[in-house]
Order: structure tokens, then C-alpha cells, then sequence
């Protein structure tokens, strides 16, 4: 027998509110499967089970709050299933899901409140969830764009001063606890500028790339080089972290923060880095991230350039171990390679990381290597 | 550019500010002001601004013309062209 516990969806998440159960005893479930719904100050987030099994008891009801690590729910492994189940039923988990022998209406909260900005009937959506549950997940592979006029006008999908308590708790932890060291290069853009111009000729809008996409790929290359700032600092150990999930902070209407995670950021090409990114922050905006993308990030970006500030030292998002800053895209005399005076577009890249885990000697060589990527954005 | 076509393409700029900057009130914007500053837009809200722009008027827009969409005055004089 296992237990399914209440997820981390952050260093800040110390409780959260079960708000629906989409599964109940008896009920098959596969690794994936979202089986409820919690509320967090970062929205409504879907939960996903992380073992194929059957759900035996529910020890957490709906509308009761529980803290980080609390058993929701035991289940027996399939293994352990298969002993105690006629083959008949085991066969039977072997099916298709089938949106017909879905229960009417079952659907997370989520996906109930996408579904009605939607315009959609949820009985006519098929659903990946247990029993067929509509998940926001089905309703976003729709592509289907919202109605004009359905959708709560100025609804917000944020507690925005939950939020902020959460952030307040997390950042005084984090300077209390991390012996944060900080450092910073300036960086020369022409080389991505001038190949993002050519790149971007003739591509739709939505099809160009933005400077932060091969500034992107290139710190997460660089971590490659200097795994030991991308990871975490639990329990006086240091775990570096096997895949690049990088937390990108987005900040959202009325002073809140969330830092979803684009994950193996170093394994996409730089459309595909787009893409995802474009469909995070979109996601991150209307409350729509995944549980997943909440408690992922390995380090954590801040592009503070976007509001005219050169230069940002960033406060380290526990148990991360590392936050990279960008600053302001600045035009500035620089010397060129003959010793003459070109105007260059310079950007400043900081690192804030934690002396515990890293020295500044491997924050330098991180810093030198992005620079050195970013002067063949070609190659990324 | 008809006044009529003018005035349908400065009301359909309003109802895109109104998606990214919900909270707003518009009614008071400065037809000179820069949006970006104005409503808190970032780059990437201001791209799909223009990407909307650029859907409902038929028009591309280069990157190197995103400078002079930044303020409702601009961005309406540029797609009345």
C-alpha cells in the first residue's frame, strides 16, 4: 500500500485546500492521472498520481485543508491489486477510456470554469482523467479560443494577498537561510541581435523569436557546465538536479509572482522554447498552470530588463540554489576587436546563488560560459 | 480612412488594451501616453497586442515597426495608413 500525498507546489506551499476528489475507493488509476483538485494561493491547481494502483481510502475529505506532505489517500499498487482482483476486472482496467461510460459532469473545477469561459459542454469533451474526468489538460488540447461574452468579467484567478504572504515567507526564509553570494557580467548582444533580425525576417509575428528565447537556451547550456546551481539544499545536502526546469518568473496583474517551470529548456530547440514559453506565461497569466510546473523549477530567471532596470540581484527561491537576473537591453560605446569605439547593445546577466552548495569561481565560469553562447546564437 | 473607420479601428485597440489590462479605465488613457508604461504591459503582452492588431486589421506589422504602435495614438495612425 502506498500513499499519495499532498504535493509541494513550491517552496512557499506549506498547506493547501482540498477542494475535489475526482476519484473515490475502488477506483483505478494511472501514473498521469489527475485525481483531484487543490487551491493553493497560486490558483486552482490539478494534482497528478504518480503510480498505477486502485484507490482504497480517501483520508482527506473535500473543503478540509492539509499540510505539505499529508497522506490524501492510500493506494494498493497494481501489483498489489492484481492479487486481490478477478482478471476479469483486470482486464476490463485494459480498455480504452471511452467518454461514454464517463459520469455525467465529472470534471475538475478547473476545467469546469475553462470549460464555461469556453462555451464548452463538458459531456462532449473527452476527458483523460479517472472514470473520464475532463482535466484542463483536454480542454487546452481543444485549441478552442474563448467566447466574447461568457466568463466572470474581471474575475481573478489569483489570491493575490495570499499570494503575497506566501512570497513574504518564502524570501525571508531564503535570506535567513542562504548565504547568498552575487555576481554579475555584462554581456554584448550584437551577435544575437543581429542574428535574431535576420532569423525574424519575414516570420509571421507570431513566429519570432524574442532575445530572451537564445538567452534562455544559453543559461541553461551554462548550467550544464556548472551543474552545482541547478538543484536543490534540503536536509544540509545539496542534490543536483538531473533535468533543467527553469522557474520563469512572471509577474501578474495586482503584485503577484509565479515562477512556473519550462522544463529540459537545454534539450528544445529555440522555437520549441518559444512555443513553450509563450503558452507558460499565457497559462501562468489566466491561472492555468499545472501542479507540475509549480513545484519543478531547478533555478529560477528573472528578467527584470522588461521594466527598464539594468541591473537585478535576485533573491534565491528555496530549496533552489540559484536565480539568474537579466537586466536591460542598454546601447553603449564599447571597444571592438581593432580597438576602435562601436555602439553595441550590452546586457547585464547576474547570478545570486548559495555559498553552501557553490563557490563565485563556479558562478564566474557559469556567467563566462552564457556569455560565450550567446556570441554564436547560431550554434544554440 | 474614412473619420467612421478611424474611430472603429481606435475602439477595437480599446477592447485589446481591455484583455491585457482588465482593471483599467481606459476612458482616461493619454491618446499620447506609452501603453506599455500606462497599463503595466510587458513585452510579452505588448507582442500579443500587436499580434491581435495585426490579425483583426489584415496587416503585418515588421518587428522594427513595434515602436510605433506604443501609444493609442500611434498604433491607430499606423494601421489608418
Amino acid at each position: 500500500m502506498s500513499k499519495f500525498l499532498m504535493p509541494s507546489l513550491g517552496a512557499d506551499m506549506e498547506e493547501a485546500t482540498l477542494t475535489q476528489w475526482l476519484v473515490k475507493p475502488g477506483d483505478h488509476v494511472r501514473r498521469g492521472d489527475v485525481v483531484a483538485v487543490v487551491e493553493t494561493a497560486k490558483g486552482a491547481i490539478e494534482i497528478e498520481i504518480f503510480e498505477d494502483g486502485v484507490i482504497q481510502t480517501i483520508s482527506v475529505s473535500e473543503g478540509e485543508r492539509a499540510p505539505v506532505g499529508a497522506t490524501l489517500a492510500l493506494i494498493s499498487t497494481k501489483t498489489e491489486a492484481a492479487k486481490t482482483e478477478a482478471p476479469k476486472k483486470e482486464a476490463a482496467l485494459e480498455q480504452p477510456k471511452s467518454p461514454s461510460k464517463r459520469k455525467p459532469g465529472r470534471a475538475s473545477p478547473a476545467a469546469r470554469k475553462r470549460a464555461k469561459e469556453l462555451g464548452l459542454n463538458l459531456n462532449d469533451v473527452e476527458g483523460s482523467g479517472p472514470d473520464g474526468a475532463v482535466t484542463l489538460s483536454d480542454l487546452e488540447r481543444l485549441g478552442v479560443q474563448p467566447k466574447e461574452d461568457v466568463g466572470e468579467a474581471g474575475a481573478k484567478p489569483y489570491d493575490i494577498t495570499a499570494m503575497r504572504q506566501t512570497i513574504a515567507a518564502a524570501m525571508a526564509r531564503s535570506k535567513r537561510e542562504i548565504p547568498h553570494y552575487y555576481l554579475a557580467t555584462t554581456v554584448n548582444m550584437q551577435a544575437v541581435e543581429t542574428w535574431l533580425k535576420t532569423f525574424n525576417k519575414g516570420r509571421q509575428i507570431s513566429e519570432r523569436l524574442p532575445y530572451l528565447v537564445p538567452t534562455l537556451k544559453a543559461v541553461a547550456l551554462g548550467l550544464r557546465k556548472v551543474p552545482e546551481l541547478n538543484g536543490f539544499y534540503t536536509d544540509d545536502n545539496h542534490q543536483a538536479a538531473e533535468a533543467i526546469n527553469i522557474g520563469i518568473a512572471v509577474s501578474l496583474r495586482g503584485g503577484g509572482l509565479v515562477a512556473p517551470a519550462l522544463s529540459h529548456v537545454d534539450q528544445m530547440t529555440l522555437e520549441e522554447i518559444a512555443a513553450n514559453l509563450n503558452d507558460l506565461i499565457e497559462r501562468a497569466r489566466r491561472g492555468a498552470l499545472r501542479a507540475k510546473e509549480l513545484s519543478g523549477p531547478t533555478i529560477t530567471l528573472s528578467n527584470m530588463g522588461e521594466r527598464g532596470v539594468e541591473t537585478l540581484y535576485g533573491v534565491i527561491t528555496p530549496p533552489q540554489v540559484a536565480l539568474v537576473g537579466l537586466g536591460r537591453m542598454v546601447s553603449r560605446p564599447c571597444a571592438d576587436d581593432n580597438g576602435g569605439v562601436v555602439v553595441s547593445p550590452l546586457m547585464q546577466i547576474t547570478l545570486s546563488a548559495d555559498h553552501r552548495v557553490s563557490s563565485g569561481h563556479q558562478g564566474a565560469l557559469f556567467l563566462n560560459a552564457v556569455d560565450k553562447l550567446l556570441q554564436t546564437p547560431e550554434e544554440l | 480612412m474614412t473619420s467612421a473607420k478611424k474611430e472603429e479601428l481606435n475602439r477595437l485597440i480599446l477592447t485589446e488594451l481591455s484583455e491585457l489590462a482588465p482593471e483599467a479605465d481606459l476612458t482616461r488613457l493619454d491618446p499620447e501616453a506609452d501603453i506599455r508604461e500606462e497599463l503595466d504591459i510587458d513585452s510579452f503582452d505588448f507582442v500579443r497586442f500587436i499580434t491581435a492588431l495585426s490579425q483583426i486589421t489584415g496587416k503585418d506589422v515588421p518587428e522594427e515597426d513595434y515602436i510605433k504602435l506604443t501609444t493609442l495614438a500611434s498604433a491607430t495612425a499606423y494601421f489608418v495608413r
